[in-house]
């Protein structure tokens, strides 16, 4: 007797892809490091949103966050810079081929200490690209120092406390030029999701601040980016829900208690405030908004601010809609007649 | 009214009637910011519409308005365009340097100067002219505001009638230098040069010898300078993304980029750009850029000077290691640190060839004139694509900032090199690459571009140790063969950047080398240094780096060589004492100039003639 043993079908998403074509390297990173469940977060989301791998460019500077996108998109080009100066040849990359998708990963210290300067100018031009900042507040790869987003009098493992105050990156974004800025935690897994699905479909500037615990050295008593401060002090702003644009389903929205953001390719971001009077077109009540939650020693995690309509980096320079990398030399070299032009005026 | 000042120089009976016909040098004193550079470059280019070789040399200040600056031109019937060192010809404006200007002059030379500084006085041996400048701008310039503009224009009318530059041309100039839109401009001014004319005519008696009579040895030429012909270079070279960070002496480089590209570079079927020019916000940022675009397949160029290339270090050890193309124009000027920002050096050579950390090695091309910064920009996008690394064009602030006499530029005969990269339709074919590994023997490996429409198309490019597959690596054998590859392209580089160019002479023991803007002096100095000591020499004009095979050939065939360079270190002597042997160093020799000045020709001879033991 004979049984025929049926294959369940693969799951794909609507390219034909399955998972595995959006997954990367092996981690290198410690057990439970926060940077590895964002890795797992941006394969689920590139799958689930069907966005052609190789049509990606991922960018990192240096640092454990700055390893984390050889883990995940092993079919899209990769580029693991210099430290604190992935803004600038990501600047360059999409610039040379703005048909690119591009996301870059980045840590406290490679944003926040030595990378300042090109994040900021990153941000008044609002190159259409996705900013993580993998956020532990220490630097693991040197073993455990402080960075510039550790929070005032939190304590590292040796008992040594900061006693500067943080930069806190959102408020950075929000007030220079990012036109969707975010919050999240690594251990939240729906809300990290839905912004960087929103993050992906976003024309301009997405700025993503993860928490993202350091097991090995900020994870401790003291700490204020430890797993256990987060889950106490994760006070989230707004509940979000992503509905891609080939999801077309109507939904009746309260009024007042949703508000809808119609992305760039027709998707949407619904926004349910939590009793809060919050509005994420307005810059002034996201800063406020911080400000308290700091005050109150709460994480505020969600969507800060959104902006669709400011023109992005490429609608500036008027550049040609197909990639300046393959234009090819009938249009890149102009004819001899002009250069006999240009001669005859220098004469 | 003033009368000529008639010196005694004048009794030294004779000289009058041996007249200096195109050949000596005129310099004008002036103070920055009072809109000299106008009237000297219609100076310049009159005596250039003659058909007199002629050639331009700005000394400036880093200042916007109030100190001194001189502005050198040299006329020369042999076709010298370097810097002459001594003044024939000097137009005192300046009351704050005149006196040591005209302490400095040799004896015999000519002074035109603004009348209340009472020059005459300070020596006996020189032709002097006095101009009451403020008494004749008051009535061509009625505008009070203009006349400090206006007053500089009066000169070039007195020098006109002196020198006997033709007024015809003096006008000819003017519009030029004025342009169509600025035709009332240009009208004020050319009422000025004639006040200067009419008054030289009635007041003047020619004592000096120094007169310019036409040739013919400028027709078809150009007047253009260095960075802007460099710019144009890379217009023509299908650059895509520009990127920079303002700095003297290399601003001007892509500033007149971006204004040729946007007349020439708007897709006239979509009127959107063919380039992306991006004012970065330091030179760490335009490099990154540089790379980045690179990278994604882009043409792409940045332009610095010294303090940039320092910057840039960390990125460009990546950019070698990573092996991304991209174009670095250095327009040299004199450092350490800020030096003398607006004063010409070759002072970083080394840093240069072996910039940023662990070990690494750049190609250099040396442009010497506006034709070469035209033909290497495009050359030096070539290389940087077929050798996958960053090129650099080292200029220098004589070079790109003054105007220089200009052969047309060629059209490029080459169609554009992407050099190795591979398409969908290649990744189809092959199944695959490695990114890193020496398929063909010449050290350089194959690439795709990110966006690539191929599941196999992709690579990670890291600084950090990878092996041929692109794969991270920390095992020695790998990062060994790596490095040995990369040495391996750079040997693959000699023969193909562009071969110096030699003059042998069959009886010559002295050799002589030089590279950029030393050429002209050398030029100069070899005449000087045979029709004076009875040294003849060979020469060897550099054009690139990594050096080709005929270097050491040329050093084994004379006894002494001498490295002529501006900088104190001999920079490029030292780069040839690592590739060198012990016998070819043994005949090294050095000449080096390093005060900010052009370096000129008797400096040159002066300096070798002593070491010869003349």
């Amino acid at each position: 007797m004979s049984t025929t043993v049926t294959q369940p079908p693969k799951k794909v998403n609507r390219l034909g892809l399955e998972v595995l074509s959006y997954k990367g390297a092996k981690t290198t990173l410690c057990a439970g490091c926060g940077h590895n469940a964002i890795s797992e977060r941006v394969i689920e989301c590139f799958y689930e949103l069907g966005v052609q791998p190789w049509n990606v460019a991922k960018f990192s500077g240096i640092g454990c966050s700055s390893k984390s996108p050889a883990y995940f998109l092993g079919l899209s080009h990769g580029f693991n810079g210099v430290h604190g100066r992935m803004p600038s040849v990501a600047t360059g990359a999409m610039l040379a081929n703005r048909t690119l998708l591009g996301i870059g990963v980045t840590g406290d210290g490679d944003t926040a200490s030595i990378g300042m300067g090109q994040f900021m100018h990153l941000l008044r031009r609002n190159l259409p690209f996705i900013y993580i900042i993998e956020d532990n507040g220490v630097y693991g790869l040197t073993k455990g120092q402080f960075s510039a987003t550790a929070d005032l009098g939190s304590k590292l493992k040796t008992g040594v406390i900061n006693d500067l105050p943080p930069f806190d990156c959102c408020a950075l974004a929000l007030r220079c030029g990012a036109t969707f800025v975010a919050r999240s935690f690594s251990g939240d897994k729906r809300q990290l999701q839905t912004i960087l699905k929103t993050a992906i479909v976003h024309n301009g500037l997405s700025v993503i601040d993860v928490i993202s615990p350091c097991t090995t050295f900020n994870d401790h008593e003291g700490s204020t980016k430890s797993y256990s401060y987060m889950k106490e002090h994760d006070e989230i702003l707004n509940e979000l829900d992503f509905v891609p644009f080939y999801d077309d389903i109507s939904v009746e929205i309260a009024e007042g208690e949703v508000q809808e953001v119609e992305l760039h390719d027709g998707s949407k971001l619904r926004i349910k405030k939590l009793g809060r009077d919050y509005n994420p077109s307005d810059k002034f009540d996201a800063l406020k908004a911080m400000e308290e939650a700091a005050k109150k020693g709460e994480v505020l995690t969600g969507v800060f601010y959104v902006e669709t309509h400011k023109p992005n980096f490429m609608e500036l320079l008027n550049l040609e809609d197909v990639p300046l990398a393959t234009l090819p030399e009938s249009k890149v070299r102009p004819p001899r007649e002009v250069l006999d032009q240009v001669m005859e005026e220098l004469r | 009214m003033s009368t000529i000042e008639l010196s005694p120089a004048a009794s030294r009976s004779g000289e009058f009637h041996h007249p200096v016909v195109n050949d000596f040098s005129i310099q004008v004193a002036t103070i920055n910011g009072s809109g000299s550079q106008t009237a000297n470059s219609v100076l310049m280019r009159a005596i250039f519409q003659m058909g007199v070789p002629v050639s331009g040399k700005n000394m400036f200040p880093s200042n916007i308005q109030g100190l001194p600056t001189w502005f050198t031109i040299r006329a020369s019937k042999h076709g010298y365009i370097g810097r002459k060192k001594e003044v024939d010809f000097l137009v005192a404006m300046n009351p704050e340097t005149a006196r040591e200007d005209v302490m400095k002059l040799d004896s015999g030379a000519a002074v035109v100067y603004d009348e209340p500084l009472k020059l005459d006085s300070l020596r006996s041996d020189l032709y002097f002219y006095p101009v009451p400048f403020d008494k004749l701008v008051g009535p061509v310039c009625p505008e009070a505001k203009l006349r400090k503009l206006v007053r500089n224009m009066i000169y070039d009318g007195i020098v006109a009638q002196l020198l006997s530059i033709d007024m015809e041309e003096i006008h000819k100039a003017l519009l030029k230098q004025f342009g169509k839109k600025k035709a009332k401009a240009a009208e004020l001014n050319w009422g000025a040069c004639q006040a200067g004319y009419d008054f030289a005519v009635k007041n003047f008696t020619k004592n000096d010898p120094y007169r310019i009579e036409r040739m013919n040895a400028t027709t078809g030429k150009i007047i253009i300078e260095g960075n802007s012909a460099a710019a144009l270079g890379c217009v023509f070279a299908g650059v895509t993304v520009v990127t920079w960070y303002p700095i003297t002496p290399s601003s001007s480089l892509v500033e007149a980029m971006i204004g040729y590209l946007k007349r020439f570079r708007i897709d006239p079927e979509t009127g959107k750009a063919t380039f992306a020019v991006v004012q970065a916000e330091d030179e760490l940022s335009a490099i990154g850029m540089v790379l980045g675009a690179g990278w994604a397949g882009a043409r792409s160029v940045t332009s610095t000077a010294g303090p940039g290339i320092s910057l840039m270090s960390e990125f460009v050890g990546l950019g070698y290691y990573a092996e991304i193309p991209g174009v670095i124009f250095d327009v040299q000027r004199v450092g350490p640190s800020t030096g003398l920002p607006t004063r010409t050096a070759q002072g970083d050579i080394i840093s240069t060839a072996l910039l940023s950390h662990g070990d690494t090695r750049h190609p250099m091309l040396f442009p010497r004139s506006p034709e070469e910064c035209f033909s290497m920009a495009v050359e030096a996008f070539d290389l940087a694509e077929h050798f996958q690394t960053p090129v650099f064009v080292m200029i220098d602030l004589d070079l790109g900032m003054n105007n220089w006499m200009a052969d047309p530029f060629e059209y490029p005969t080459k169609p554009i090199q992407r050099g190795k990269v591979l398409t969908a339709e290649d990744l189809e074919r092959l199944g695959g690459f490695a990114r890193y590994k020496d398929v063909d023997g010449d050290g350089i490996g194959y690439r795709t571009l990110p966006g690539t429409n191929h599941p196999h198309g992709a690579y990670f490019t890291r600084g950090s140790g990878h092996n041929e597959k692109a794969q991270y690596t920390e095992r020695e054998d790998d990062y060994v063969n790596n490095l040995d590859r990369l040495s391996r392209k750079f040997e693959t580089m000699r023969t193909h950047v562009p071969a110096p160019v030699i003059d042998y002479k069959p009886k010559a023991q002295v050799g002589l080398i030089a590279f950029g803007t030393s050429h002209y002096p050398v030029e100069e100095s070899r005449d000087q240094l045979r029709s004076e000591y009875g040294i003849e020499t060979s020469y060897l004009r550099l054009k690139a780096y990594p050096f080709n095979k005929e270097l050491s050939e040329f050093i084994r065939r004379h006894q002494r060589v001498y490295v002529v360079e501006q900088n104190r270190d001999a920079q490029m002597l030292g780069l040839m004492r690592l590739e060198c042997t012990a016998e070819e160093i043994a005949r090294l020799r050095s000449m080096r100039y390093y005060g900010g000045l052009p370096l000129d020709a008797r400096t040159v001879t002066d300096d070798i003639a002593g070491q010869e033991g003349k």
